[in-house]
């Protein structure tokens, strides 16, 4: 008796027609897609993204080349080179990050004692030439003055837990 | 001289013209369903589809054919150039010649010939020549076990498809398709539409199965399996020649599409028998159906997985052989014994 109720099952296909019955119904339901270039999804507080290079408010940049993010850096992406500036205080004459190698693991930012390198919430700076993506100091100053308001905005998110 | 214009070269050029009425449209059609499988799969994964290029993203089919275009022929150096070459071409010209035969109304046909049928028929087996010539001539495995399987596929459906065609010919009695659904032309209790759909059901659904199989498509699509084979049959091939066999690809599946829907929905008859529908034009019913069949394929694409090969050559040999051969001596014994069966049309 089984045999048959499961061969009369195979034969009028119904489980064949439940299975299209259900795609069907899914054709009818609003898509769930994110528009991405026009519409974008929500960015956590810890996402890490861009770098960028900090300056306090007074415009002085934040970092002391104390050398730790380069020191920590998995994938050797960050190249320092500092000497005493004219007032004696110490800065970095050269802070390069090589994006092509960075694999963005964040310990640049955990490393660093003054909150001056973060990884920022752009993601969006593909580029043509490999070229474009050896960053320099004076374009991660850049960044750190584009996206100011975003970084600290995560960061002061972010300091109960840190 | 008279002659040479009246007696050759006006006709000729009639031809040309007729053929191009049926070619243009179709090409367009192949492009444009390329589109209307990626927005029925995205509808049905939750999805937006192309959207970007062109309003709707309807530009986007161009868009991809002028990629195609601009890219690179690459024939590798271990392979056979002629035949490499010509596999793709045997493929979409096969794709397209069968259009000869296929009614659009009644009278509107490039070719109204008696064996319809049996040119449609020999037209799709001879299709896996392509597939074939393109696996050897590439010279690859993958390109190799793809063929072999797609050739054993074609081979294998193809049993039950011509006993499905056969049991469609005995209730029409013509291999003429125009005469096929002129015999689809008249009313049950008067409203009910005399299409062999209805008392054929089970060699319509054999029939639109075996189709799948042999036009190689999801759950039938061993011969591309990308999961054991990367590509299959066309592992090799790029830019035009590829081009040329999803044309094929697409052209063969809209050809299935409205051979069933002449078989066994009634080609470009109206479904209501009463009066708004009837002034509807026969080629408007025809491309519905068309369409209606085309998103079934596109709707088993979405649902379905993949066949396993031991699977596929079960089904085909042990259910559908035997399942269509029954209904075939059914067919004939019923139509036999009631007295129903057709005499000569004309």
């Amino acid at each position: 008796m089984n045999f048959l109720a499961r061969g009369a099952r195979g034969l009028l296909l119904t489980e064949l027609i439940s299975g299209m019955a259900l795609t069907l119904r899914y054709m009818f339901k609003p898509a769930v897609t994110v528009n991405y270039p026009y519409e974008k999804g929500p960015l956590s507080s810890r996402f890490r993204g861009e770098h960028a290079l900090r300056r306090y408010p007074n415009g002085e940049e934040r970092c002391i080349a104390c050398k730790l993010c380069e020191a920590i850096c998995p994938a050797l992406a960050i190249t320092i080179e500092a000497e005493p500036r004219e007032d004696g205080s110490r800065r970095t004459t050269r802070y390069d990050i090589d994006m092509t190698k960075c694999i963005y693991c964040g310990y640049c930012q955990e490393a660093c004692p003054v909150d001056a390198i973060v990884e920022g919430p752009n993601f969006e700076f593909a580029a043509e030439t490999r070229e474009e993506l050896f960053y320099d100091k004076e374009k991660l100053l850049a960044n750190g003055d584009r996206w100011e308001a975003e970084i600290a905005k995560s960061l002061s998110l972010e300091a109960p837990y840190r | 001289m008279a002659e040479f214009w009246w007696g050759y070269a006006w006709p000729t050029l009639f031809i040309v013209g007729k053929i191009l009425c049926v070619l243009v449209p179709l090409l367009l059609a192949i492009a444009y369903y390329t589109y209307f499988e990626r927005k029925v799969l995205a509808a049905s994964q939750l999805r937006k589809g192309p959207n970007v290029v062109g309003p709707f993203g309807l530009l986007q089919p161009i868009a991809d054919a002028v990629k195609m275009l601009f890219k690179e022929t690459i024939v590798p150096s271990s392979a056979n150039r002629v035949i490499f070459i010509a596999a793709p071409l045997v493929t979409v010209t096969l794709a397209l010649v069968a259009w000869a035969v296929i009614p659009f109304d009644k009278g509107l046909v490039i070719s109204n010939i008696n064996v319809g049928i049996l040119y449609l028929f020999a037209i799709s087996s001879l299709g896996v020549y392509g597939i074939v010539m393109a696996g050897w001539a590439s010279n690859s495995r993958y390109a190799f076990l793809g063929a072999l399987r797609s050739a054993a596929q074609m081979v294998s459906y193809e049993v039950s498809i011509g006993f499905v065609l056969v049991t469609v010919l005995l209730c029409a009695g013509s291999l003429n398709l125009t005469d096929i659904v002129e015999a689809q032309n008249r009313w049950w209790l008067g409203f009910i539409p005399g299409w062999f759909v209805i008392p054929l059901l089970p060699m319509f659904v054999v029939f639109f199965i075996s189709t799948l199989a042999e036009t190689n498509r999801t759950p039938f699509d061993l011969p591309e399996d990308e999961a054991t084979l990367v590509a299959g049959f066309n592992v090799e091939y790029s830019s035009m020649t590829w081009l040329l066999f999803f044309m094929g690809e697409y052209g063969n599946m809209i050809l299935m599409s409205a051979m069933t829907s002449i078989l066994f929905l009634g080609g470009w008859l109206s479904p209501i028998p009463l009066e708004p529908f009837t002034w509807i034009p026969g080629p408007i019913w025809l491309l519905a159906k068309v369409l209606f069949v085309m998103f079934c394929f596109l709707w088993v694409r979405a649902t379905f997985p993949r066949f396993r090969y031991d699977q596929l050559m079960r089904l085909g040999w042990k259910v559908f052989l035997p399942l269509s051969l029954f209904w075939l001596v059914l067919t004939a014994g019923v139509l036999t014994a009631m007295g129903w069966v057709p005499g000569p049309v004309h």
